[in-house]
Formats: structure tokens, C-alpha cells, sequence
């Protein structure tokens, strides 16, 4: 579920790569378009078939990913928001996949084709946009001229060029944007498509007659159903549902919904101009500047609040964000007013000195993954953040030194953060993959990292109780929290 | 490097070894099977087996709704000395009135306006009638002039439409009025 976006792009791709290939093969004139599409059943080896569907299920595959993506995103509450760019964005390159999908069965031209461009032309003549109605274009024979498969060409081929455009728009504010789904799934989809394609071969109707109406249509109807809805309904009442969805994706964002939480604050007297913060930004909301202080070369991070999610995972990135620095109110280069990472430090002190069990654990976990209320225990003292990134990693270490028998940290499902990258750095934090990291010298064996999301508290639970069990046989370590001085 | 004891809920608790790989396959193999099956089934009828379409379709624009005259000196006299022309025309052009009978029954009437915001554009129509396939008798009268409505352009015919026939009912004044192909 998480691929959809990536699984969209893929299909895009696709069509992109196969679409090139057919074209080459396509004889655009009205006589020769159907001889050369209908000709690729012929090829040997099953060829013909396989890049044609290749080409058409890859089609299907777009939309529905694409249909899937703008509901998972709705349904996570991404329309509006910090989001809202990226929904308002998206919706238009919904429109763009039916207009180009719908546009592919015209180019070929047989009757499924002709059934599509009379429907298609019948339903644009309901709008009162043109003095002379489209669908006289195709009254006759010979009324369907070379000239009219060129505009055919350009809706199929022209189309995708700005729906290019507008994907390169639409991930203008994501960082490290996924246009490729993971390789296995990346090469299941391929599989699965190549296999369908052979084993249901998509093969034409008729050459297409304009003086007959199309018989019996195996029709797409994923991609076709407009045109049976029409048929079923009336071509106003189909106009005034595209336009009350187009209205309502379009007025998504833009519904009262929860308040923009309050954005990160860089404090330029802490801020080293590290950049490690505008790195792990997942929404390009920190750029650099040369800092006010004058001195040649250092930088300081910024922050557009219109593009801050409020993750808090630059405060987890800011290696200011150190608990042992002794300073009275530890003040990060950049960090969450509604959480910030003094808070953290005084209230993990207070509930660790306030724990009387003889093995205190500490869990560190977020707002949006497992629910740390279901692992509330006597000897557990539980942090929530706004995003386990926001986490620096050097709190692991002070907890265990400040009298924390062990550390349970819990991230979402990976792939499944919030704020997309939540999960994946902390990990990486944690392994000492990424800057800051929590240091070697750290006993793995108090520290659990568990990857749960809501509704994985009984694992989360479980992680708990292995960790409690297993630090009950290690050593005890009296040494107190260490301080470095500011 | 640290060793963390660290999980992953969906490797630790996913199915491994040929229970996976049977899990997807079947996922996917579904997934062909939802996208294979509505590319192509059920199959779709537009029209009944047993009736055929008559469209009735031209754009043409309507004689004038009025007759010219001519103006009089004093009308003349009052007009810039570059606007004298001695006759003036109507600019506004009549709707085009369709009616088809089928076998004696009415089965289309309209009348296409003219375009424009001065009413002197072109009238487009573009109807469909389906009808039952067989041995008919059409009758068409169009008129494109609001001054002889008693005067339409008529075409009678007796055809025979065989099932998912498209007949074609087209004006143009300047080739004999109406034609049916």
C-alpha cells in the first residue's frame, strides 16, 4: 500500500517504454492504423501480444494505482495540510491518465476505438463549448481524415508529456521522491503484467465502420466505463458528476480540518550550519544560508513554514539536540516549540529518578505509530514524540546512564512513517548509519529497536517483555549520566 | 557500528520460504486476474441486436429573418457619409427546424438556434434516434427560413435498415436540401 505513488510511476514508465515501441510500429493514417495494430497478433513467439498487453494492462495498472494512491493519501488525512501542494498537484494528473488511456483505443482503431471517440466526441457535444459539434467528424467514412488521427496522436502522445510535467510538479516538495517501487515488487509487477499480457492476449475488434454501430465490445472497463455510464444515464448527468469530484478533490485541502501544528525554530546562536537537518528533511523545508555571524563559510539552516510537516526529525538531526551537554536549558540549533528537546531531557530525568522499580525501561515511540498508553507498566517511563526521528539518538544512551535498565525504541512499520523517513532514520541513526548516531560503546543489549505501527501494540508489548527479561540478567551499571559542557 | 537488538514486525511476522512465495504469487495472480478480467469482460452491446441508428447532423447557417429594404433619404442623411449604404439586412438568421416521421410518427423535432452573440452564426445539430431495424418509410422536412416555414426542404423515402445500420440524415441547401446516406 505504501508503493502506490512508486507503483504509478512504474506503470508510467511502462507505458512511456512500450508506447515508444508501438509507435514506431503504428501506421497513423486511418487506413493503416488498424492493419499494423492488428498484425501484432501475428508476430512470432507471442511478441506482438506481449508488448501490446504490456501496454494496455499497464494502462489499467496506472489508473488503478493512481485511484489507490489519492485514497490512501485521503484516507491518511494528506490532503491538506503542509500536503496540500502535492494533492492540488496530483488531482489534475488523475484527469491526464483517463484523457490519455481513453485516447490509446482511438489511435487503434477498430471498433472498440470508434465506439470510444463517437461516445467520447457525443459527451463533449453536451457542453456548450464549440459552434459545430466534434461527433460530425465522424458521421462518415469518409470524414475521419489523416488529420484527425493527428489530433488522436497528439491527445495520446501529447497528453503524457504534460502529465510528465506535472509529476515533476506534483514532487517538487518531497525529498528523495520514489519514482521506482522496491526491485522485488518492482519486478513482480513486470512479471505479473508480462504474464497477463500472454495469457490474455489484447487483441482488436473489427476495422472500425462508420456507418455501422460497433456490435458486441469487449470493453476496457476500467478505463472505458465513462462511456456506458453515459450510455446509461445521459451525458449532463455524467458532466455533473466529474465536475462535483472535481470540485470536491479540488476543496479537500482546503476543509477545516486540524490545526497546522506549530513549525521548527532554528536558534542561530546553536545552529553549527551542520546541514544534517536539511538532508533529512523529507519535505524540503530547510535550505541554507551563510549565518548572520559573519564567519566565512558557516552556515545556517532556515525554515519555510510552508513546507514544514512538523515532523520534528531536523531536531533529531541536530547534533545540538544532545541531552549531556549541562547546559540549564538545553537549546538545540533547530527544534519543536510544542516539543522540544528540553522538555524531553527534564521529563526522562524526572520519571527515571521517580521510578522505583529495580530495572526501569524507557520506551521512546511516536504520535502516529504504536499506541505507548497499551505498554504502560510500573517500571516503564514512556516518551511520546511527534516522529521517533525527532529522537536524537544520544537520549538512548543518556537514559541508560541517567538509571534506564534498557531502551525500547519504537518506529512505524517500515515504509509506513508519517512523516515518510521517520523510521528509516532512526534506524539508521541507531546502526551508526547516519550522522548523529548513537555511539559504539552503547550495550546493544539494553537497546531494542522494533518497527510497530498503530494496532501493533501486543508486538510492541512482546518486544517489551523480552527486553525487561533480558536486562534482568545483565550486570547493573551505576554509572550516572555524564555531561559535556556546553 | 552498534548491534542493536532490532525487529522488523513485517519481516519477523510475514510468512517465509514457500509459504511467501505462494502468498504472493496468489496476491499478484489475483491482482492479473482483477485487471485481465475487466480489460475485456463482460461484454458490452451498445445498441439492441435488433435496431439501428438514424443521426441527423449538419451545421449550416439559416437564411435571414427578415427581408432588406431600402432606406429612405431621410434615413440615409442621418447616417456618417461612409455608412450609406442604400439597403440594410437583417443580421440575425433564422433557427433551422428538423422534423423526422417514421412511419408516419414523429420521432425527432428541433429546432437549431443560431450562433453567435448576434444570432448570426451557424446552426449545428446533432441528433440520434434508434430505432427498430426493418423496412421503413422517412420523412424529413428542414426548413432554414423563418419567413417560409410553409416552404420546408422535404425527402421522403422507403429504406430497409438492417440491424446496427447508421443512417445519416444531412442538409445542405446548395446539394438538393436533404440527403440520407
Amino acid at each position: 500500500m505504501r508503493h502506490l505513488g512508486a507503483l504509478a510511476a512504474l506503470a508510467f514508465w511502462l507505458l512511456l517504454a512500450s508506447g515508444t515501441l508501438l509507435y514506431i510500429l503504428l501506421d497513423t493514417s486511418v487506413q493503416g492504423a488498424w492493419r499494423s495494430i492488428a498484425g501484432l497478433a501475428d508476430w512470432p513467439l507471442g511478441l506482438g501480444d506481449l508488448l501490446r498487453g504490456l501496454h494496455r494492462y499497464a494502462a489499467d495498472l496506472f489508473l488503478l494505482a493512481t485511484l489507490a494512491h489519492l485514497l490512501r493519501e485521503w484516507l491518511a488525512g494528506h490532503a491538506g495540510g503542509v500536503r496540500r501542494f502535492a494533492w492540488l498537484t496530483g488531482v489534475p494528473l488523475l484527469g491526464f491518465v483517463f484523457i490519455t488511456g481513453i485516447g490509446g483505443f482511438w489511435l487503434n482503431w477498430d471498433q472498440l476505438g470508434q465506439y470510444s471517440a463517437v461516445s467520447m466526441a457525443e459527451w463533449m457535444d453536451a457542453l456548450p463549448l464549440l459552434a459545430s459539434p466534434l461527433s460530425r467528424n465522424f458521421l462518415a467514412v469518409d470524414q475521419v481524415s489523416d488529420r484527425l488521427f493527428s489530433l488522436f496522436v497528439f491527445v495520446h502522445l501529447g497528453v503524457p508529456l504534460l502529465m510528465l510535467f506535472g509529476l515533476w510538479f506534483h514532487i517538487q516538495r518531497l525529498t528523495r521522491a520514489a519514482v521506482w517501487p522496491p526491485k522485488v515488487v518492482t519486478l513482480s509487477v513486470l512479471a505479473m503484467l508480462a504474464l497477463l499480457a500472454l495469457a490474455w492476449p489484447v487483441r482488436s475488434h473489427q476495422a472500425a465502420q462508420l456507418d455501422r454501430v460497433p456490435d458486441l465490445l469487449r470493453l476496457d472497463w476500467i478505463l472505458l466505463f465513462v462511456h456506458p455510464l453515459v450510455d446509461a444515464t445521459s451525458a449532463g448527468f455524467v458532466w455533473a458528476l466529474v465536475g462535483l469530484g472535481t470540485v470536491l478533490l479540488f476543496g479537500l485541502p482546503f476543509l477545516p480540518g486540524t490545526r497546522r501544528a506549530p513549525v521548527a525554530r532554528v536558534d542561530a546562536a546553536n545552529c553549527n550550519g551542520c546541514q544534517r537537518c536539511f538532508v533529512d528533511c523529507p519535505y524540503a523545508a530547510v535550505t541554507m544560508v551563510p549565518h548572520p555571524n559573519q564567519r566565512i563559510g558557516r552556515l545556517l539552516a532556515v525554515v519555510d513554514p510552508d513546507l514544514c510537516a512538523a515532523c520534528g526529525l531536523c531536531a533529531g538531526a541536530c547534533p545540538s539536540s544532545t541531552p549531556f551537554r549541562s547546559a540549564q536549558q538545553l537549546v538545540t540549533g533547530i527544534d519543536m516549540p510544542q516539543r522540544p528537546v528540553d522538555t524531553l531531557r527534564q521529563d526522562l530525568r524526572q520519571e527515571l529518578q521517580a521510578c522505583r522499580a529495580d530495572f526501569p525501561l524507557v520506551v521512546f515511540g511516536c504520535d502516529h505509530g504504536a499506541q505507548l498508553a497499551a505498554l504502560a507498566a510500573p517500571d516503564v517511563c514512556r516518551f511520546s514524540l511527534l516522529c521517533t526521528g525527532q529522537l536524537p539518538p544520544s537520549f538512548v544512551e543518556y537514559a541508560l546512564r541517567d538509571g534506564a535498565a534498557g531502551v525500547l525504541v519504537l518506529a512505524c512499520r517500515e515504509g509506513g512513517c508519517e512523516f515518510r523517513f521517520g523510521e528509516r532514520w532512526t534506524a539508521e541513526r541507531l546502526a551508526g548509519q547516519r550522522e548523529p548516531h548513537l555511539r559504539g560503546h552503547v550495550d546493544a543489549r539494553r537497546v531494542t529497536l522494533l518497527h510497530a505501527g498503530r494496532g501493533d501494540e501486543p508486538e510492541a508489548r512482546q518486544a517489551l517483555q523480552s527486553l525487561r527479561l533480558r536486562v534482568a540478567t545483565l550486570p547493573r551499571h551505576e554509572e550516572p549520566a555524564s555531561t559535556h559542557h556546553d | 557500528m552498534t548491534e542493536l537488538v532490532s525487529r522488523s514486525l513485517p519481516r519477523s511476522q510475514a510468512p517465509t520460504g514457500p509459504k511467501a512465495w505462494i502468498g504472493q504469487v496468489v496476491l499478484y495472480g489475483l491482482f492479473a486476474a482483477a485487471i485481465g478480467t475487466f480489460s475485456q469482460w463482460p461484454v458490452y452491446r451498445h445498441l439492441a441486436s435488433d435496431q439501428a441508428l438514424v443521426k441527423v447532423s449538419f451545421t449550416r447557417v439559416g437564411k435571414p429573418v427578415g427581408d432588406c429594404r431600402k432606406l429612405s433619404e431621410a434615413e440615409l442623411a442621418k447616417l456618417p457619409p461612409n455608412m450609406r449604404t442604400p439597403t440594410v439586412c437583417p443580421r440575425e438568421r433564422s433557427p433551422i427546424l428538423v422534423q423526422v416521421d417514421l412511419d408516419g410518427k414523429r420521432v425527432l423535432e428541433r429546432a437549431a438556434a443560431p450562433g453567435g452573440l448576434s444570432k448570426d452564426g451557424a446552426s449545428s445539430i446533432y441528433e440520434r434516434v434508434v430505432v427498430p431495424a426493418g423496412k421503413h418509410r422517412v420523412e424529413v422536412r428542414i426548413s432554414d427560413d423563418a419567413r417560409a416555414r410553409d416552404k420546408p426542404f422535404v425527402r421522403e423515402a422507403q429504406l430497409e435498415l438492417v440491424p446496427g445500420q447508421v443512417l445519416v440524415v444531412d442538409f445542405d441547401p446548395d446539394r438538393g436540401g436533404v440527403s440520407l446516406q
